[in-house]
């Protein structure tokens, strides 16, 4: 007799899970998905290059209703299919419109959201996060009949947005609290050199701004942002995209311990054996997460232990950092800023466009920036994970692995 | 037009034939031997098929300047006439001097004698030749009462033995030495011997080499004549019917085998087979040069050769005979025309009254000096002193070649009136001169020139010369005729000078002279336009000249006969001791001439040896600290330079090499002059320049590293650096004591030239370990590289000397960095790879980036699919990992399948 696996959402993550576990032991479990948006599963990395274009939605589909039908996966998705609440006693699961589904195996993979400035404006109309398909929906809608958009947050989600929303030609400001782009990413000549190529493609930025308002006409939309210098920019669409918090309302409620995230342990199960979590709802040895690489592990990872091979375990590994702008070639890893003890290498043709920095510590990578050339990133995130010792290749190593493995 | 000129090589004494393709309207030339010249028969060496390289007019002097000021050839001339005139009459004749050399043509030297000793009536003109040769001429004139070379090259091919003593023909002598070689490699019987404290390449030859101690040569060639009579191997008719004092000769020269081999220190069994060759072979060359003459007994060294031919009446006949290797294109015309002080004129001389009195008669002057003027040496110590207030100093670089140099220097940065007259700008000597006037190139040049074997050859204007340049003896008399001295030196063309010359060789000679040219003296100028290469003497006796001289047993002393000379055999003057326990040899290098005014300037001479070198035996290196390649502080009682070490057994144990050419114009510590003792010989007065005590220690820098520039920069001082002219670039090697506080500001005031374009930098920086290395690129093209390597920060103080040096090491040759300079644009992955200072290595080109995640290009996807037969992105996936992990390039690989 098969067990039952219930998901809580339909996002990447939960879907990788299941597609691994497909893979594992295809006739362990009856799966059944609950997801809130009314699609089947797709690719939400993708969604920037949905705004500028480049990709349709249909291209970002990863896995259509009929694949669902096809693996015998029993799919809920749309608003009403929210997840409301989690009976663990009984081990079940409500959703909104009274649909559930008793579980042996509860995979929590609800995602984030994205974080709102708490200021005075931010529930007018217009001013949205960018997070999914609907999102991207209303930034279409909105370059088609407005020009001013600012975009709240200079991370790589916020100058995708800005990217998508110049290619859609709107007069885009993207603001930001630091004043160096990326900054839990690039160091300072880098993120120079980020920033002029963004401005070449029109990009307009406001930096280490501090934000004090947003302000709106009687319809109650926006139409202005105040800054604490006094200074204000125009504004028909606000995007903001200064971070996401784990969505772990549900388990908080369902008394499953939380801090920031839902807190799971090396093999992505919670504090209730039969529940487990994978995603950016999770906390593992104190990280949450944010991008699509640790998921993906997570997620090879969760499949392992519920088709009860159960020998792999999660090692948070530093995560390397794209941006996926096109023509823009960025990496980032590790410890990029490093500290006292550490040393730095550089390689700079800034005509060229290529800034390269690695981070040395005793006798170790331990960090990289790469713009412009990214040809070794992978390279320097194996030498970084397996922490070798680059003493012998050092002179080579920032000119990349055809030259210091020669 | 293209026309071929035949002329003749201005470097070394051998004297080659020059058949030069001149492209006039290019001004470029194409070199090549000229193969009727009996010198060369068209054989060259590297420096000589390098000339068409060296006639560019960058770095000419080609304006006369007046206290650095351009001016005309009148205002310089009046200036040097009035001047001259001036410091004669406040202090007399002795108080102005010329120094010329062996670089000048027949001509040119003729006139600037006359005047000095006819006209000014000083003895005061001496010559480079003075550094080189003094001795040679010293001890021909004791032993056969002239300064005659006896033999010819034809002689190399009819020895059985050729002694090479004291030079490193190899390299000095490059096609007289493959000239021997051929000879051995035809009659492989022929024997040839080296005598040097140094196993220099032309051991390579060698069927024995005698590594003597320095300076012990007297002693080895005693024991020879010892030897030879113990072995009663003597010419005895020979000694009684044509020489005289052979008695006191070979008592003075009582030393045997043992008492040899341990003054010289040699083996005995070697030494023992010389001599016996010597005695057992009647056909013996003794070729000597620098390691013979240089030295404070050298005139003696000479003679102990000398008396051992004379002993065996090895002399005067084919294949046999002492032979003195000159090593200037003209020292034997500057000896024949009178260049050394004591020296009058025409192998006349200030120790005959007679002479003196006939030379005027001829020059119909009445102001002849009357006594030797200053050698070289001391020349140079009177204008140091003040004694001599006016000095013109002719083609010849004295502040790098004489020993003490750093006193000549300051004996000239002293001096109230210097005028050198030079083809080339800037020289360490032209740069301490209040006029310069410019002298015309070897390529311009019109007159005679004799090599080692008395063959005068014509060289020949190959071109209009250049700017402002003139004909060093139009120079002089223009002086000349400013002195009030019109009448004697009205000449229009050399031809008429070298017609007085050879009038003045016949001068009353009847055969008491060796040197006799009097068949010139009527000669046409169409005659003298077409000169072929003849052997003097020249006279009615021998109208095509004379391959041999003494071949009759009769020389030019008194008596008619050689004289043996007693040689009681001196050491160097100043022994090694405790504060300076080695002992420094120098000497010159295969593809340098000279101060290298002119060998540098051709890219192709500068790659053999770049940068000066000490050569140390691997014993000295261990007990002095020195690593193979780390850079050495030589230092002497006199001065000091420094340079890279190289670690060889071809040293002998205390004894360290290095070599004679580089000047301040090329580096910044490598003049050796400024080492060597001013010790001279008390005959010759020749300077002991293959024998000055040293201590050597590691030159520590903070840093080294090498710059190469598509421009001659101006440096920056750091404390140690070699230019190095290459073919679109300069090579700079470098070292400093200090780090500069930032390696970026350094390159960029280091690196920058005037060019006005905007530079783009590449840099790498690896300051931990000491790293610095920047490019500077102009529409992609390479202007300059600096590759650093230092003292990191993470180094303990103490490690890094050592670090450095091993850091040095592990920079990347510069082969592959000079020839991008070739190159009018970079391609991509060559600038990728600069700063590497390797070509790019199995760096495809990937083409554009499709897969973010994991760097896969699309041309790596297509070169997959296709090789690999790849059907699904699934199996690019496997076989590449692209789209494996965001998987957002996945339809791009679809589009590719």
């Amino acid at each position: 007799m098969k067990q039952r696996l219930v998901v809580i959402g339909n996002g990447m993550a939960g879907m990788r899970t299941v597609e691994e576990l497909l893979t594992a032991a295809p006739d362990k479990y009856d799966i059944t998905v609950f997801g809130a948006e009314p699609y089947g599963n797709y690719n939400r990395i993708m969604l920037s290059s949905v705004l500028c274009g480049e990709k349709t939605i249909e291209d970002i589909v990863i896995n259509n209703r009929q694949w669902y039908i096809d693996n015998g996966i029993t799919l809920y998705a749309g608003e009403d299919k929210a997840v409301a609440r989690i009976d663990r006693i009984n081990k079940k699961i409500y959703a909104l419109d009274g649909t559930f589904a008793g579980y042996d195996r509860l995979l929590i993979a609800t995602g984030s959201k994205a974080v709102i400035p708490p200021i005075s404006g931010n529930d007018l109309e217009g001013v949205i996060s960018f997070r999914d398909i609907v999102d991207v929906n209303k930034m279409l809608a909105y370059s088609r009949s407005y020009n001013k958009a600012v975009v709240l947050g200079g991370g790589l989600l916020g100058l995708e947005a800005a990217n998508g929303l110049v290619s859609r030609g709107m007069d885009v400001t993207v603001i930001h609290n630091h004043e160096v782009l990326l900054n839990r990413q690039m160091d300072r000549p880098a993120a120079k050199m980020l920033q002029t190529e963004l401005e070449q493609r029109g990009l307009k930025f406001k930096m280490a701004a501090k934000l004090k308002q947003l302000s709106g006409d009687e319809q109650g939309h926006i139409t202005t942002v105040s800054f604490e210098d006094g200074s204000q920019l125009e504004c028909d669409l606000f995007i903001t995209a200064i971070g996401v918090r784990p969505n772990m309302a549900l388990a908080q409620e369902a008394g499953i311990y939380c801090e920031r995230g839902i807190v799971v342990n090396d093999t992505l199960q919670s504090y209730d054996p039969s529940i487990y979590a994978v995603g950016e709802c999770i906390q593992h040895r104190g990280a949450t997460f944010g991008l699509v690489a640790p998921l993906f592990e997570q997620a090879k990872v969760c499949a392992n232990h519920l088709s009860a091979h159960g020998a792999a375990e999660y090692i948070t590994l530093p995560t390397a950092t794209k941006l996926k702008v096109t023509g823009i070639n960025l990496f980032s890893i590790g410890d990029f800023q490093g500290d006292v003890n550490c040393e730095y290498i550089h390689f700079t043709d800034p005509a060229v466009g290529i800034y390269k920095k690695l981070v040395i510590k005793a006798n170790k990578l331990i960090g990289a920036v790469l713009y412009g050339d990214t040809a070794d990133g992978s390279w320097y995130q194996e030498l970084l994970e397996k922490e070798d010792n680059i003493s012998d290749i050092r002179d080579m190593l920032i000119f990349g692995k055809a030259y210091a493995v020669a | 037009m293209n026309k071929t000129i035949q002329t003749t090589c201005p470097y070394c004494g051998v004297g080659c034939g020059i058949s030069a393709k001149v492209d006039d309207a290019h001004h470029r030339l194409k070199i090549s031997g000229d193969t009727s010249h009996p010198a060369n028969f068209g054989r060259l060496c590297s420096k000589g098929s390098a000339l068409g390289e060296t006639i560019e007019l960058k770095g000419r002097l080609l304006q006369p300047k007046v206290y650095g000021r351009e001016t005309s050839w009148t205002e310089a001339l009046d200036l040097v006439a009035d001047s001259f005139i001036s410091v004669i009459d406040k202090y007399g004749a002795d108080a102005v001097a010329i120094y010329g050399s062996g670089q000048l043509l027949t001509e040119d030297y003729y006139v600037a004698n006359k005047l000095m000793k006819g006209f000014i009536g000083s003895g005061n003109m001496d010559t480079n030749s003075r550094l080189c040769m003094s001795s040679s001429v010293a001890g021909h004139k004791r032993a056969f009462g002239s300064d005659t070379v006896p033999g010819c090259y034809e002689d190399f091919e009819q020895a059985e033995m050729i002694v090479l003593i004291g030079s490193n023909a190899a390299w000095c002598h490059p096609v007289s030495f493959q000239r021997i070689r051929a000879a051995k490699e035809a009659n492989p019987a022929l024997k040839i011997v080296v005598i040097d404290p140094r196993r220099t390449v032309s051991c390579d030859i060698a069927d024995l080499h005698l590594p003597l101690a320095s300076g012990t040569d007297a002693v080895l060639f005693n024991g020879l004549l010892h030897f030879l009579s113990e072995q009663n191997a003597l010419d005895s008719a020979y000694i009684e019917a044509h020489t005289e004092g052979f008695v006191e000769a070979l008592n003075t020269a009582n030393v045997d085998i043992e008492q040899v081999a341990k003054a010289c220190r040699l083996n005995k069994d070697d030494l023992h087979r010389f001599y016996q060759w010597f005695a057992g072979h009647e056909k013996v060359m003794s070729l000597y040069s620098q390691g013979i003459n240089q030295s404070s007994s050298g005139t003696d060294k000479v003679n102990a050769i000398i008396n051992c031919h004379l002993a065996t009446g090895s002399i005067g006949k084919p294949g046999m005979g002492p032979f003195s290797l000159t090593g200037q294109p003209n020292a034997m015309g500057g000896r024949e025309v009178g260049g050394l002080s004591h020296q009058l004129a025409a192998h006349m001389d200030f120790s005959s009254a007679d002479d003196i009195e006939r030379v005027a008669r001829f020059w119909n002057t009445s102001n002849i000096a009357q006594k030797p003027g200053y050698p070289a040496v001391e020349l140079f110590d009177a204008i140091y002193d003040g004694k001599v207030k006016a000095v013109w100093i002719m083609g010849t670089n004295p502040v790098v070649s004489l020993p003490n140099a750093d006193k000549v220097k300051q004996a000239l940065q002293g001096c109230e009136f210097v005028v050198v007259s030079d083809c080339i700008a800037d020289t360490d000597t032209t740069a301490l001169a209040h006029v310069l006037l410019p002298a015309q190139g070897w390529s311009e040049k019109d007159g005679t020139v004799t090599n080692s074997e008395r063959r005068i050859s014509r060289q020949r204007a190959l071109f209009k010369p250049a700017g402002g340049a003139k004909p060093d003896w139009w120079i002089i008399t223009q002086v000349a005729r400013r002195m009030g001295f019109e009448q004697a030196f009205h000449y229009q063309s050399p031809v008429e000078i070298f017609r007085e010359h050879a009038a003045l060789s016949g001068f009353e000679n009847n055969g008491l002279r060796d040197f006799d040219i009097s068949a010139f003296a009527n000669m046409s100028r169409h005659d003298y336009d077409r000169l072929q290469p003849t052997q003097w003497p020249v006279n009615q006796a021998y109208p095509q000249g004379r391959a041999r001289l003494f071949d009759d047993g009769k020389f030019f002393t008194e008596s008619g006969k050689a004289k043996f000379i007693a040689v009681t055999p001196r050491l160097p003057v100043n022994p090694p001791d405790q504060d300076y326990p080695l002992i420094l040899n120098t000497g010159r290098l295969r593809d340098q001439w000279h101060t290298m005014t002119r060998t540098a300037i051709a890219a192709k001479l500068n790659q053999h040896k770049a940068e000066p070198f000490v050569e140390v035996h691997p014993v000295d290196a261990q007990s002095y600290g020195l690593v193979g390649n780390s850079l050495a502080t030589i230092e002497s009682h006199w001065g000091s330079m420094i340079a890279r070490v190289q670690i060889t057994d071809s040293q002998l144990p205390g004894n360290v090499f290095v070599p004679m050419h580089w000047t301040e114009q090329y580096a910044s510590r490598g003049r050796m002059g400024a080492l060597v003792n001013s010790i001279v010989d008390p005959i010759s007065n020749q300077p002991e320049s293959k024998h000055t005590p040293v201590r050597i220690k590691a030159y520590q820098p903070a840093w080294q590293g090498f710059i190469l520039s598509r421009g001659e920069l101006s440096m920056v001082a750091p404390d140690y650096w070699v230019k190095v002219k290459g073919e679109q670039v300069y090579r700079y090697e470098l070292a400093g004591l200090s780090l500069p506080e930032n390696w970026q500001e350094w390159a960029q005031k280091n690196l920058s030239d005037n060019d006005g374009a905007t530079p783009q930098w590449q840099e790498y920086q690896d300051p931990a370990q000491g790293n610095y290395r920047a490019a500077r690129i102009v529409n992609n093209q390479l202007e300059s590289v600096v590759f650093i390597a230092a003292a990191g920060s993470a180094l303990p103080a103490t490690a890094w000397m050592q670090e450095v040096e091993q850091r040095r090491e592990r920079l990347p040759e510069r082969n592959w960095l000079t020839g991008l300079f070739a190159k009018t644009e970079l391609e991509k992955a060559e600038r990728m790879a600069l700063l590497t200072g390797k070509p790019p290595v199995g760096v495809a080109d990937v083409g554009t980036i499709v897969c973010a995640c994991f760097n896969v290009g699309e041309k790596t996807i297509q070169a997959a699919i296709r090789e690999k037969g790849l059907k699904t992105h699934q199996e690019v996936g496997r076989c590449l990992k692209a789209g494996t992990n965001c998987g957002s390039c996945v339809p791009e690989i679809k589009a590719l399948l």
